[in-house]
This record gives structure tokens, C-alpha cells and sequence, in this order.
């Protein structure tokens, strides 16, 4: 794959175009002009693989020195691929939450970075029992996160109380605090597991697009 | 010199004769019920005796017997560790009456007193700072006694309009269930020959038969 020469229609176009030149449709559905902007985070190229992506980004760089996109989707883009989770580790999930961010699994490289301030982060990754003790504090560590923020409940405790369903002690489930987006099942989770939410956290805000105009 | 429990239970005797009340030897363990008036003086002694020197106040327990009399039993751990012994020392209490506070002769049983105090109501005389110590913050009740509800009596919610979490009466959306692990695929190994939840019927069709 060489790189495409500017005003190129015929190749451009091949890999836009639902219509291929070579048909008699052709003229009729492609209107003679410029070929349109390219849009990086369009619909098209939801199904095409990041090496693509990538291939197209080069072309367009190299092309014309700029690409065109939709803002929002330019942002939804930029917070997927950079989520920092606030450490907020409370029992036994914690250790498997670890094991996520070491160097099996190692989550820094799809952007995820822990940061153990509320201010700086934009996911909460509840992990472990929470206590009735505990549930103003974590309301208050939850209020003090900068918009757009997102919670993933972490294991059966987060979920819905767990094992500890019945405590006279434990709220059950996280939910009754604070909004979640994302629930991952297990007592605990593996780091599998949770890396998937994280990943569908992501393709969640992918897809739903930022919440800075909408919370 | 302490070389077997024993030897100091033999010392305890000779010093604290009226006040023990009963020893109980298991094993390699032992403990003793003293009066309850006299815990400082015995705790005291564990410690300070050169031959005994129970210097580690590992622990303290609560119990609660809700068919005694004096319901509950404070149970305190000790250790010396010169001779290698531990000793384990019991004094019985009501809801009313106070448990002399043992915190000047050992500082660690500042927070044990508090946590006994936290879970099951016993008061300690003289304790410095007899607050709650585990318990939610305004929590009502002590719920290690037996006659505390398992699920409690309040549960917390965050409020939206007032913008903080609150607490209401406990409401579960299912009711407590005693899981008996007797489903078709844990029970068919169980050794005992209860019938499986659902099968009762399945014996009586094979007698007519």
C-alpha cells in the first residue's frame, strides 16, 4: 500500500464508495467533485482493524496535513483511550485489581493509569466490600471526581452486597450510592475479567460519546 | 520459675484463692474464671511476677450466652514470653454491672475494651475513651449480642435532593434464606440420606411399587 497522491478519486474513493467504479451506477452515484472529507471516526471505519485506521490516518496526514472529524467523537475518542481510575481498593478485589495493573495484564497499555487522587481521575473502579461505615465517604470521594466520571463496580460485594448480602454492616451494593456503568461479575473478578469491563467501559463511552454536555 | 500451666495456676492459687472461681484444662490450654473485681489485681500479678510474666495481653473476647444469667464472658489472652505460656483468663458480666477496666495495667486493652464495649454492650469501668470503635457512626444496638438481627436495622441510601447519603429501615427485596447446599448437584453425594428438597415423594411411589 503505497502512499495515495492527493486528487486521486479512483483509489480514494475505492475504499468509500459502496458503489465500485468499474459499475454503470458509478457515474450516476458519485457526484463529480472532490472526494468527500474524511472522516477518521466515522461509521465506516467501525469494522475496519486499527492497522487500517491507522493506514488511513498516515494517508490523510501525509495528504492533506489535517483530518476532519466530529468533535465529540474526537473527545470520546481521546477519554477512552486515557480512563484514569481512581484507587479505590476495599478488600480482597483490590489484589486482583493489582494484578490488572501489573505486567501480565498490565493496564497502562490501553491508557489506563491508576491515580490515587479523585480529583485527576475519571473512573472509579469499586473493588470490594462496601460498608455502611464507608458509604459517605466513598459519596464524598465520588462527588470530589471531575466530570465526566465513570464507576465500575467491581465483584458480587460492589454489585449487590455478595456473600455479604445480609450484613447488618455492608450496603448492598454500590449502586444504592453512587450511578454505575459498568458491573463485572465474580467473587472476585480474575484480572481478565475486569480488564473486559474496563474495555467495555470504554467501548460504552466510545459509542454513547462524551457526557460533558448531557451530566 | 513457670515451666507448665500448672505450676502457674498452683502460684495464681496461692495468691488469689478466694477469687477463683473455676479452671478448665484442655489440652495444652487453660483457663481460669476469676471474680470479676478482682481482674486488675490478677492481671496485675500475671504480669508483674518474676516467675510468671505474662507480658502480651494478646486479646480480648466477648461472649455471649444469652441463656446465663450473667450473659456475657469477657475473655482475656495472655502471653509470656520468657517461660512460652499462654494463659487465658474469664470473667462473667450483665448488661447492668461494669467490668473493672484493665487498660493502666495493659495499654493494648484500650481498643480491645472498646471493641467488646462496641459489639456487645459490656461496660468497662475506668476505660479513659469508651467509644465505639468498629460500628457505623451513630450505629444503635450491638450486633455481636445474640438477640441483634442479623440484617440490622437501618440501611443507607444516597439522597439525591438532599445530596447526601441517609439511612432507612432495612427493606429486603428477598427474605433471609438459610441455603441448605441439598440441590441435585451438591446433595447426591451427601453421606446422610436425606431426600433431596423435592424428592420426598420419589420414595413413597417406589413403596406402593
Amino acid at each position: 500500500m503505497g502512499i495515495i497522491k492527493p486528487n486521486n478519486p479512483s483509489s480514494t474513493l475505492k475504499d468509500q464508495c459502496p458503489v465500485p467504479p468499474s459499475s454503470p451506477e458509478y457515474e450516476k452515484a458519485t457526484p463529480i467533485t472532490a472526494p468527500a472529507p474524511f472522516n477518521i471516526m466515522s461509521d465506516r471505519l467501525k469494522n475496519v482493524s486499527a492497522d487500517e485506521v491507522t493506514r488511513r490516518l498516515q494517508e490523510e496526514t501525509s495528504d492533506k496535513g489535517y483530518i476532519l472529524a466530529k468533535l465529540d467523537e474526537v473527545v470520546a475518542w481521546a477519554q477512552a483511550g486515557s480512563l484514569w481510575p481512581m484507587t479505590f481498593g476495599l478488600a480482597c478485589c483490590a489484589v486482583e485489581m493489582m494484578q490488572t495493573a501489573a505486567s501480565r495484564y498490565d493496564l497502562d497499555r490501553i491508557g489506563t493509569v491508576f491515580r490515587p487522587s479523585p480529583r485527576q481521575s475519571d473512573l472509579m473502579i469499586v473493588a470490594g466490600t462496601l460498608t455502611n461505615k464507608m458509604a459517605p465517604a466513598f459519596r464524598k470521594v465520588y462527588d470530589q471526581m471531575a466530570e465526566p466520571r465513570y464507576v465500575l463496580s467491581m465483584g458480587s460485594c460492589a454489585n449487590g452486597g455478595g456473600y455479604y448480602h445480609y450484613s447488618y454492616a455492608v450496603t448492598r451494593g454500590c449502586d444504592r450510592i453512587v450511578p454505575v456503568d459498568v458491573y463485572v461479575p465474580g467473587c472476585p473478578p480474575t484480572a481478565e475479567a475486569l480488564l473486559y469491563g474496563i474495555m467495555l467501559l470504554q467501548k460504552k463511552i466510545r459509542s454513547q460519546g462524551t457526557r460533558m454536555i448531557t451530566r | 520459675m513457670a515451666e507448665s500451666l500448672e505450676q502457674v495456676y498452683t502460684t495464681l492459687k496461692k495468691q488469689f484463692a478466694s477469687s477463683i472461681l473455676d479452671v478448665n484444662r484442655e489440652g495444652f490450654e487453660m483457663s481460669v474464671v476469676v471474680e470479676r473485681s478482682k481482674i486488675v489485681d490478677v492481671l496485675s500479678y500475671l504480669r508483674d511476677q518474676k516467675d510468671l510474666v505474662f507480658k502480651q495481653l494478646t486479646d480480648i473476647c466477648g461472649v455471649d450466652y444469652l441463656e446465663r444469667e450473667e450473659r456475657f464472658e469477657v475473655v482475656y489472652h495472655l502471653l509470656s514470653y520468657k517461660y512460652n505460656l499462654r494463659l487465658r483468663l474469664k470473667v462473667t458480666v450483665d448488661e447492668e454491672n461494669f467490668v473493672p477496666s484493665v487498660s493502666k495495667v495493659y495499654s493494648a486493652a484500650n481498643w480491645y475494651e472498646r471493641e467488646v464495649w462496641d459489639l456487645y454492650g459490656v461496660k468497662f469501668e475506668g476505660h479513659a475513651d469508651l467509644r465505639r470503635i468498629l460500628t457505623d457512626y451513630d450505629f444503635d444496638g450491638h450486633p455481636l449480642r445474640k438477640d441483634f438481627p442479623l440484617t440490622g436495622y437501618v440501611e443507607p441510601r444516597y439522597d439525591d435532593e438532599q445530596k447526601r447519603v441517609v439511612y432507612n429501615p432495612v427493606k429486603l427485596p428477598q427474605e433471609f434464606r438459610n441455603f441448605d447446599f441439598l440441590s441435585p448437584w451438591e446433595g447426591m453425594t451427601h453421606d446422610l440420606m436425606i431426600p433431596l428438597p423435592g424428592d420426598e415423594k420419589a420414595d413413597d411411589t417406589k413403596k406402593t411399587a
